[in-house]
């Protein structure tokens, strides 16, 4: 059956659907070494960001909370996903890696370092084709390097 | 049970006035635009206007003795003069251009709030005000200490007017600030009843015409308020232009807000003389070009006439209160008994910004969020905000009906 939205599958994969009604690790962390919140303000969308790290300083648990489109939701639950056993220096190299994908479709010097990562942050590529929603895509992002640099908000501003 | 548009209304033939409405747009659907509520388009006499001028009859205004700074002084003071009928003021003289309806309404929290209110006085708003007709009022407040109250309204989105009263009681409001008609709910106030009971406490009123004004008749006189306020770009004018009205006789008490050129009589260096009103709160060069463009749509939507814009608006909402019930899982925000084309609501199955995104590939441009009134949305509960759908004159019931059918559609792709 084709439907007035067909097209947008693209942007709305099945997987981006699926975290975004039904967030992974989505909850407070009450023993977090960090936490930060990030704003949306053009849209409204809202995170708070929970991290607890090893004793070797990398990340052991990530979680979060607030309401958000499908979009930042999907992203912040995949988000805390992949940055689970991460160091802080590679969570935000694989972010930024993931704001050139959001903003451009591809990342062509992605290499192999993140290669299993970034295929399953593949589903949100879509975002480049609307400028509008890649904020949405990276508000998740920009809180967590809020959250390990040790501020306490973010903005996708 | 149907109210049609008079006879004389022919929706085809107005949407032909609109260049931007028979433009191809991606993928080549037609154009639905759904959003006149934020900015309406311009018709093609708006555009000639401000394009003839510039290219005929352009020059500063007020300043030079030559022919083209008289054409365009009378150009720019005709278009007060236009207002003035639109609304039905006393005189031109009691219109004060601005840049929009923001700026007129932080020139009244300026000149009424600051300059002539006491600090023990309080301002009135109302739990359906646009942004800016609460900050201005927060700003007042946090400076001069003048208490803000907010009054609020029913479940289904009208002021309610016992506690209207309740907070006039004590007779310490000062000013009274509310909209005509909400840019959320689509309620139109009942602003005849609001000017008797706060002029019986002795508080003034401050109406925000910013939607009203686009969709039925505004006559100052017979409502009686204070202050009246609209905006050019939302009555197929441009932006850049906007009005205060005033009572001539608060005009006069009331400080200006800029310093500049135009606005003095008599200047040296150790005191100025402000310039008579409006001249007086117009500083600096003023919006020529834009005075002439919403002297356009002014004559533009007066031709077609008011009264016969509001039967077709009425039809229009008619037709998209039925229509919209029928969308599975959608929920209407505000239920007034008198509303205008503003229909803000949410769909269980999607966030208000995920529904923005697929209508927008239908061609179909609503706004999402929660349209600079953040507050109401929180009374409801709706953090996330709403997708909203606004009319225009141009608006048809074809295209309601298009919406609807989308809805539906979107609903079915996010479950
Ligand atoms: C009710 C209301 N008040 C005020 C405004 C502000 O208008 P403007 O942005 O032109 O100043 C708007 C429009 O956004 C409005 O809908």
């Amino acid at each position: 059956m084709s439907g007035l939205f067909d097209d947008l599958r693209d942007l709305y994969q099945e997987v981006i659907l699926d975290h975004g009604r039904k967030p992974r690790n989505f909850r407070r962390l009450d023993d977090a070494d960090a936490t930060a919140r990030g704003d949306n303000p053009m849209c409204g969308d809202r995170i708070e960001l929970f991290i607890r790290r090893a004793p070797d300083g990398s990340i052991a648990d990530a979680a979060f909370q607030g309401r958000g489109c499908a979009i930042s939701t999907a992203s912040a639950s995949l988000m805390t996903e992949t940055v689970k056993g991460k160091t802080a220096d590679e969570a935000k190299d694989l972010g930024a890696k993931f704001r050139e994908l959001a903003m451009t479709g591809v990342c062509p010097d992605c290499g192999a370092s993140f290669a299993d990562e970034m295929e399953r942050l593949a589903p949100l590529s879509g975002v480049h084709e609307f400028p509008s929603r890649v904020k949405c895509a990276t508000l998740a992002w920009h809180t967590l390097n809020a959250a390990l640099d040790g501020a306490k908000e973010a903005s996708s501003e | 049970m149907d109210t049609l548009a008079p006879a004389t209304f022919d929706v085809a033939r107005i949407r032909q006035d609109f260049p931007i409405l028979s433009q191809p747009q991606a993928r080549g659907r037609p154009l639905v635009f759904l959003d006149s509520g934020a900015s309406a388009q311009k018709p093609r006499v708006v555009i000639d206007a401000m394009v003839r001028c510039m290219e005929t009859a352009y020059a500063n205004v007020h300043r030079g003795a030559y022919r083209l700074s008289e054409l365009a002084t009378n150009s720019y003071e005709a278009a007060r003069e236009a207002t003035a009928r639109f609304i039905n003021a006393v005189d031109a003289r009691e219109i004060v251009f601005t840049r929009n309806s923001t700026e007129a309404m932080n020139l009244v929290a300026h000149g009424w709030g600051r300059g002539v209110m006491k600090p023990g006085q309080a301002v009135l708003i109302s739990e359906l005000e646009h942004h800016a007709n609460i900050v201005p009022w927060q700003m007042l407040r946090d400076d001069k200490g003048n208490e803000l109250r907010v009054c609020r309204i029913t479940d289904s989105g009208e002021l309610d007017l016992d506690d209207l009263e309740m907070k006039l009681a004590d007779g310490k409001v000062g000013l009274v600030a509310i909209a005509h008609m909400s840019n959320v709910l689509g309620t139109v106030t009942p602003v005849e009843r609001i000017v008797a009971m706060a002029h019986a406490h002795g508080a003034k009123v401050l109406l925000d015409g910013s939607q009203a004004a686009v969709h039925r008749r505004v006559d100052v006189q017979a409502i009686g308020c204070d202050f009246y306020c609209f905006t050019g770009h939302k009555l197929y004018g441009p932006t850049g232009i906007g009005v205060l009205w005033g009572k001539p006789e608060h005009l006069d008490r009331m400080p200006p807000m800029l310093g500049g050129g135009d606005m003095i009589s008599y200047v040296t260096f150790e005191k100025s003389e402000w310039a008579p009103v409006p001249a007086k709160f117009e500083a600096g060069t003023p919006a020529i070009v834009e005075a002439v463009g919403l002297h356009a749509a002014i004559d533009y939507v007066t031709a077609i006439g008011m009264p016969a814009i509001e039967a077709h608006e009425r039809s229009l909402v008619d037709h998209a209160t039925s229509t919209l019930a029928t969308v599975p899982g959608l929920t209407l925000l505000g239920a007034a008994q008198d509303r205008g084309g503003v229909f803000a609501f949410a769909l269980d199955a999607a966030h208000p910004h995920d529904l923005a995104t697929l209508l927008d590939r239908a061609g179909i441009a609503v706004r999402a969020g929660r349209h600079c009134a953040e507050p109401l949305h929180t009374r409801f509960g709706l953090e996330n905000g709403t997708t909203r759908a606004s009319f225009g004159l141009y608006t048809t019931r074809e295209e309601i009906d298009i919406l609807a059918q989308a809805l539906t559609e979107a609903r079915e792709f996010f479950r």
